[in-house]
């Protein structure tokens, strides 16, 4: 059966057909929908682990038990989950493993762009790399026997043209392989020194039955046409190569570590001109360049931003292949549409006060990120998950002091890798203040249930940590609430800790405007409208930088735009009306509304 | 890859957007085509810009267009009709949504909005549909229609049957809208052709 997927969806497909029993993640674009479809199996025990560190110690165990496994998250998610990844390639994975590395090149919504596949080189690992959703399906078949076959976990790096492209899969049924049960083992399985040593020399012989593996591989394959032109490349780049040089010879690489050299170089010596075409680092290139293949490939296409079909096109008019098209429009340069926090979103409040207290923000990964861009301008430093509260400290120490610093961080990132920072800064007699801006779930990537949001994956009830309880035994005593759509609470409260010489832990109260989907209920109230005859066209509403308020096409006498409130995008939070000068944004009367 | 059909849809995000590029791609999945469709989730969708690319044809390689190449572009919103302007073949066609959004930032920094975009359009691509959605769907009786709307207008210059249209809606909108979705796309249709 023919069916239109994503790559996230072929992935969680894969892992229906291909009888996959555990699945874990911690959710990140663009890797989010693999697990949230994962879900929809009832035939997969799957997780949302608080992060990726522990979504992948409970994917390993599950491996060690014998289960076919995978584990999936955003390309940064692995640096988290690196301690594990790299101590792991001395032991294998017995039931099998597949770990889904999804890098963003282009950074639509991450802080970096580093490529993956230097992951997989790392530890020893093979990197599997699909080009559409068909293989993106296929290849966790293929990634899960190979796991089997050579007792090693596989690195299945995606990018975000793979994950959110959409394309038509061939689709089969699932089939059931049992779970092997644990073996003891200590030999393998405690990585003490003296059976680490004995393992490391297991590990290398592995790649090299590796290397020989991919030389024969049908994951690589050759597609010979005009021989003056030879392209090696992998992933999405290469439907950008098809696109821009139809007719060329391609060598396309669905396993892009370990090589195949030998395959390779049997290639290059059947066409003139050898080139690499692949987003992000060489890391190709510069392998077959060690290995003494003469090719080319960064000279031509850049090493930074996504690749797409203009800029492969681009390439080869550089390399004198193609002919340079002129074109005939420009890109025109228009006013930008940065985006915001939601209507009723209960950060906004929070950055508006930061923002008039002039305080030293440092800031974390979430939707709250977006309170650091103007006019909120809320946030001076934003680095990682968890980086807030360790960063803020740091500050303070150079300082020498902590008063005027405010670290703020939402409840998943705090549950994530927060706490730890937190204990710290106890334990340093830090005085700065910490905002948990609780909204109850994880926002960004789209309402993913956490240890604080009361709900397992399948929207059962779960056990909900308490954040104040968790602070006190963590040994803060100064714990404060605050309504973050009070506007002067928040100045009010955040002001007063920000000037005190005592370490404090700020939570909010306010639940996401959009998550869960029946919550909407509990945040809508009744809208408000701007008095046209009120307005100055002063535009202090806009500072708080609201999709509801609006410009306008009525204007003051001084020819500025009014406001108008578009009442189907209010939510009634009351935060614009609180920051009008002359009163005129008030709450539409029941009547009207 | 002469054959590929090329259609990019754009505006801001919360205007339905998505809806109407997946019926696009259902339908031509519906008539046995191979397809394509892609575009960016995450940051896009808290009030930025929103495009997604559909490409159907025989064999779809790139899941992006390449500038130059759009047949159809359906823009939800003036300006940002403009922005995507460069993508279309000078014998392409542009849908554009008669809508105006200002975004605060420019009026708080004092930067204009540009002039009459649908004749600066007109400039560089002769064929263009200019269309008060809004209107059309605040006179079936719900503005949230708007995207069907639009939608019915672009499936004039495609070729596809009616009940793969109809049968791609009923497939994809809310249970129990299904009247008034085809409602729309139909009222679509008759003001491309008027």
């Amino acid at each position: 059966m023919k069916k239109i997927l994503s790559g996230n969806e072929a992935v969680a497909r894969g892992c229906y057909e291909y009888g996959v029993h555990i699945a874990t993640a911690f959710p990140g674009t663009p890797s989010t929908e693999i697990l949230e479809n994962i879900i929809q199996y009832s035939e997969i025990n799957s997780e949302w682990s608080p992060n990726e560190k522990v979504a992948f110690e409970v994917a390993m165990g599950a491996t060690f038990a014998g289960a076919r496994t995978l584990v999936a998250m955003k390309h940064v998610g692995l640096n988290v989950a690196a301690d594990a990844f790299m101590s792991m390639s001395l032991i294998g994975a017995p039931g099998g493993l597949v770990v889904v590395t999804a890098d963003d090149p282009g950074m639509h919504s991450s802080q970096n762009e580093q490529d993956n596949r230097f992951y997989a080189r790392f530890a020893e690992y093979p990197c599997l790399e699909p080009a559409s959703s068909q293989e993106a399906k296929d290849f966790i078949g293929k990634a899960l026997d190979i796991s089997t076959q050579f007792d090693v976990p596989v690195l299945f790096r995606v990018t975000t043209r793979i994950c959110h492209a959409q394309g038509v899969v061939e689709c089969g049924e699932r089939q059931e392989i049992a779970i092997k049960g644990f073996e003891k083992n200590p030999e393998k399985f405690v990585v003490l020194p003296a059976h680490a040593k004995k393992r490391h020399v297991w590990a290398k012989k592995r790649l090299s039955d590796l290397h020989e593996f991919a030389n024969a591989s049908d994951l690589n394959q050759v597609e010979m046409a005009d021989t003056n032109i030879g392209i090696v490349t992998s992933g999405v780049a290469y439907q950008y190569v098809k696109e821009a040089m139809p007719n060329a010879s391609v060598f396309k690489l669905g396993m892009t570590y370990p090589l195949p050299f030998q395959a390779i170089e049997e290639f290059s010596g059947k066409v003139k001109r050898l080139l690499v075409v692949e987003e992000l680092e060489p890391f190709i290139e510069n392998q077959l360049k060690a290995h003494g293949i003469i090719c080319e490939g960064k000279a031509f296409w850049p090493a930074v931003n996504e690749l797409n079909p203009d800029l492969v096109r681009e390439g080869f008019v550089k390399a004198g292949l193609l002919k340079s098209q002129a074109s005939s429009q420009e890109p025109a340069i228009l006013l930008p549409r940065p985006p915001v926090f939601c209507p009723g979103c209960p950060h906004r409040g929070v950055y508006y006060a930061l923002n008039k207290l002039k305080a030293t923000v440092t800031t974390d990964i979430g939707c709250y990120t977006l309170g650091a861009l103007p006019p909120l301008s809320g946030g001076d430093t934003c680095v990682e998950m968890g980086a807030s509260i360790g960063v803020g400290v740091g500050m303070a120490k150079a300082k020498g002091s902590g008063k005027g610093i405010v670290a703020t961080i939402g409840d998943s990132t705090f549950l994530h890798s927060g706490m730890t920072g937190l204990l710290n800064a106890v334990n340093d007699q830090s005085q700065i203040t910490i905002i948990i801006l609780d909204n109850r779930i994880t926002a960004m990537t789209g309402g993913q249930h956490h240890p604080g949001s009361g709900e397992a994956v399948d929207g059962t009830p779960a056990f909900q940590v308490d954040l104040e309880q968790l602070c006190r035994a963590l040994g803060v005593k100064n714990i404060k609430h605050m309504d973050t759509y009070n506007v002067k609470e928040c100045i009010d409260v955040i002001g007063k800790e920000m000037d005190s010489e005592e370490l404090s832990v700020i939570i909010t109260n306010r639940p996401c405007a959009l998550y869960p989907k029946d919550n909407r209920k509990a945040v809508l109230q009744t809208p408000f409208t701007v008095d046209a005859d009120k307005c100055i066209g002063c535009h202090a509403c806009f500072r708080v930088s609201c999709p509801a308020i609006k410009a306008s096409e009525e204007k003051t006498d001084k020819g500025k735009f009014k406001s108008f409130i578009d009442i189907d995008l209010c939510t009634g939070c009351s935060v614009c009306s609180q920051v009008c000068p002359v009163q005129a944004i008030t709450r539409i009367k029941e009547a009207d509304a | 890859m002469t054959q590929t059909t090329n259609i990019l849809i754009v505006g801001v995000g919360g205007q339905g957007i998505l809806l109407a590029s997946e019926l696009i791609a259902d339908a031509a999945f519906l008539n046995q085509e191979d397809v394509k469709k892609s575009e960016v989730h995450g940051m896009a969708q808290r009030g930025g810009v929103v495009s997604s690319h559909v490409r159907f044809g025989k064999q779809v390689f790139s899941p992006l267009i390449p500038v130059g190449e759009v047949d159809i572009l359906l823009a939800f919103e003036e300006m940002e009709a403009l922005r995507w302007l460069y993508f279309v073949k000078k014998e392409g066609m542009v849908i554009v949504n008669q809508q105006q959004m200002v975004p605060p930032i420019a009026v708080m920094k004092g930067l204009p909005y540009p002039e009459d975009p649908i004749q600066q359009i007109r400039s560089s691509i002769p064929k263009v549909l200019p269309i008060g959605a809004r209107q059309v769907a605040k006179e079936i009786g719900n503005e949230r229609v708007m995207n069907l709307i639009l939608l019915g207008m672009l499936s004039t210059g495609l070729s596809f049957d009616m009940a793969v249209w109809e049968k791609a809606i009923c497939q994809r909108v809310p249970k129990g809208t299904e009247e008034i979705n085809i409602k729309a796309f139909h009222m679509g249709r008759e003001k491309a052709t008027s």
